[in-house]
């Protein structure tokens, strides 16, 4: 099994508070189901919108997000899975692709040697 | 998911009108983007982590502090109610002040005087119900346009010049002020047209949205839970949507059609609300003023206190509905009464009444009056007639609920 990172990215807010209750349930209904099946390592965190980025030799620091909008990283959550493939499936469910959002799934960099290492 | 159904929108009325008394009417802007700024953190949160322990403490909680940091930075948030203001300038008393306005007691009081404020003698009745539903119900101009049969863009402009209107109030409304009795009669009749048009809905989607009741009752709850607001006309008026409410699961089968009075399965209305909308309606019995609240809700007992329909006291009722028209004389009511005296007296009889209902050309949109006569019609065997009627309903009809129901009567006919 692999662990494997998905970034929320770029997503439209619902307009009303009835709306946000859906969706918000459908978010929870999601990952629980994940959860359920033993595919979450973390839960992960929501991100707010606004930040500083610290840049380059000179340390310059720019206020961010220094994406556009649609770009902004939202949250993300630790997911384990046996390969990309299957980390790519479990992400289908989600529902930020209702709102034109989308999921970064990148696996995690430290190769699996072993424990001998 | 165990969360509350419409939790949401009803927190939302609560930290709007709570943080309306700390930053003014005048900071509406403000107001709600605070709002939006705390239930934007909470979906944020809880779609990823879940559900917190106390849901409606942690939003109270964020919008709280975020509060206390624009008080703390911004003066110009601080044009809130001069008897508060003074409070919010120094740092000892801005705390207990914004938590004050944060107590359970404060929140509901706040609630109330929002209510009350949005029941502004400037604004028409359809703009106090249209305020209402948007601030203390949190529903969106969409979701107020879906409801009310209404395009968006003239309950956009609606809600606009109402909140024009209400911001030029230097303060929330003083539920001590002078006016108060004058104010609760508009208050009580912006949350009994809230409820009717839930419960008769003329809406082309539901003929009944059960959503718009629960709103209109949640917020009469508020009214009846302050002693100092009760009066025996709010009494009546909750008593009168108890007794409805409790009615509401049988209007529609099944399937989701409309079924006719007559028919409605007794065993199944709600008798918890229909007792307690008889105490209501018995706390209703005090003082001189009889109004349509009290008599509507009497009438209302009438039908709920009778086991079959067949039971029902007809004569008690033609003589309430003559009581109704004294008072509040309309062509519903004059149609209502002559239903009545036809289950008395026999349909000849209500024909007869119908034929000298005043202004009944009031009624040539309203799918129920040809419905009516196509009823007692075809309880005189008058089967061709009735027909006819039933078809002139259905070309009036608002919903797919109501053109069911017409075509099964219309069915009926052919058949006999």
């Amino acid at each position: 099994m692999t662990e494997f990172a998905y970034f929320y990215r770029g997503y439209e807010l619902p307009a009303s508070p009835e709306e946000m209750q859906k969706k918000t349930v459908k978010w929870m209904t999601w990952l629980k189901d994940l959860s359920d099946k033993g595919h979450v390592k973390s839960l992960g965190e929501p991100l707010q919108p606004g930040g500083k980025v610290v840049k380059g030799t000179k340390k310059q620091i720019i206020d961010g997000p220094y994406a556009e909008a649609k770009d902004v990283v939202g949250g993300y959550s630790i997911i384990v899975a046996k390969d990309i493939e299957q980390a790519v499936e479990l992400s289908l469910g989600c529902p930020i692709f209702e709102d034109d959002g989308s999921i970064e799934v990148r696996p995690f960099g430290q190769p699996a040697l072993g424990d001998g290492y | 998911m165990d969360i509350e159904e419409h939790f949401f929108r009803h927190e939302f009325g609560r930290i709007v009108a709570t943080l309306t008394r700390l930053f003014g009417v005048g900071n509406f802007a403000l107001v709600e983007d605070v709002t939006q700024d705390a239930f934007c953190r909470a979906m944020e949160t809880w779609k990823l982590r879940g559900l917190p322990k106390n849901p409606s403490a942690w939003l109270m909680a964020t919008a709280k502090n975020r509060a206390l940091d624009i008080l703390r930075r911004e003066r110009t948030a601080r044009v809130s109610e001069p008897a508060l203001a003074r409070f919010l300038e120094s740092e000892w008393t801005l705390v207990p002040t914004v938590e004050e306005a944060f107590s359970a007691y404060a929140v509901n009081d706040s609630q109330l005087r929002m209510m009350f404020s949005c029941c502004h003698p400037r604004l028409s009745e359809e703009a106090q119900i249209a305020l209402i539903l948007h601030i203390l119900c949190g529903f969106s101009v969409k979701e107020i346009a879906q409801a009310f049969v209404s395009s968006h863009a003239a309950i956009e402009k609606r809600i606009t010049r109402a909140k024009k209107i209400l911001a030029e109030s230097t303060k929330l409304f003083d539920l001590a002020d002078a006016d108060l009795p004058s104010r609760l009669s508009s208050v009580l009749q912006a949350l009994y047209l809230l409820f009717n048009e839930g419960y008769h809905g003329s809406s082309p989607e539901a003929a009944v949205r059960m959503e718009l009741c629960q709103e209109a009752m949640r917020l009469m709850n508020l009214l009846t839970k302050q002693p100092a607001l009760v009066t025996p006309q709010s009494y009546a008026l909750a008593a009168l949507m108890y007794l409805n409410a409790a009615r509401l699961p049988t209007r529609l089968d099944g399937s989701g059609n409309l079924v006719s009075f007559f028919e409605q399965d007794r065993s199944l209305w709600n008798h918890n609300l229909i007792a307690e909308g008889q105490a209501l309606l018995n706390l209703s019995a005090s003082g001189t003023e009889l109004t349509k609240y009290h008599i509507e809700a009497a009438i209302a007992s009438m039908h709920t206190s009778a086991a079959r329909s067949e039971d029902t006291d007809w004569k008690q009722i033609v003589s309430l509905y003559d009581m109704l028209m004294a008072i509040h004389p309309s062509p519903v009511v004059a149609l209502n009464r002559a239903i009545a005296i036809a289950q008395l007296e026999g349909p000849d009889r209500g024909l007869q009444e119908i034929r000298i209902i005043h202004d009944l050309h009031r009624l040539s949109s309203y799918p129920f009056y040809p419905a009516t006569l196509g009823e007692l019609e075809l309880r005189r065997g008058n089967y061709p007639v009735a027909k006819a009627h039933f078809s002139t309903a259905l070309s009036l009809a608002r919903n797919p609920m109501e053109r069911n129901f017409l075509q099964r009567l219309i069915d009926t006919c052919k058949e006999s």
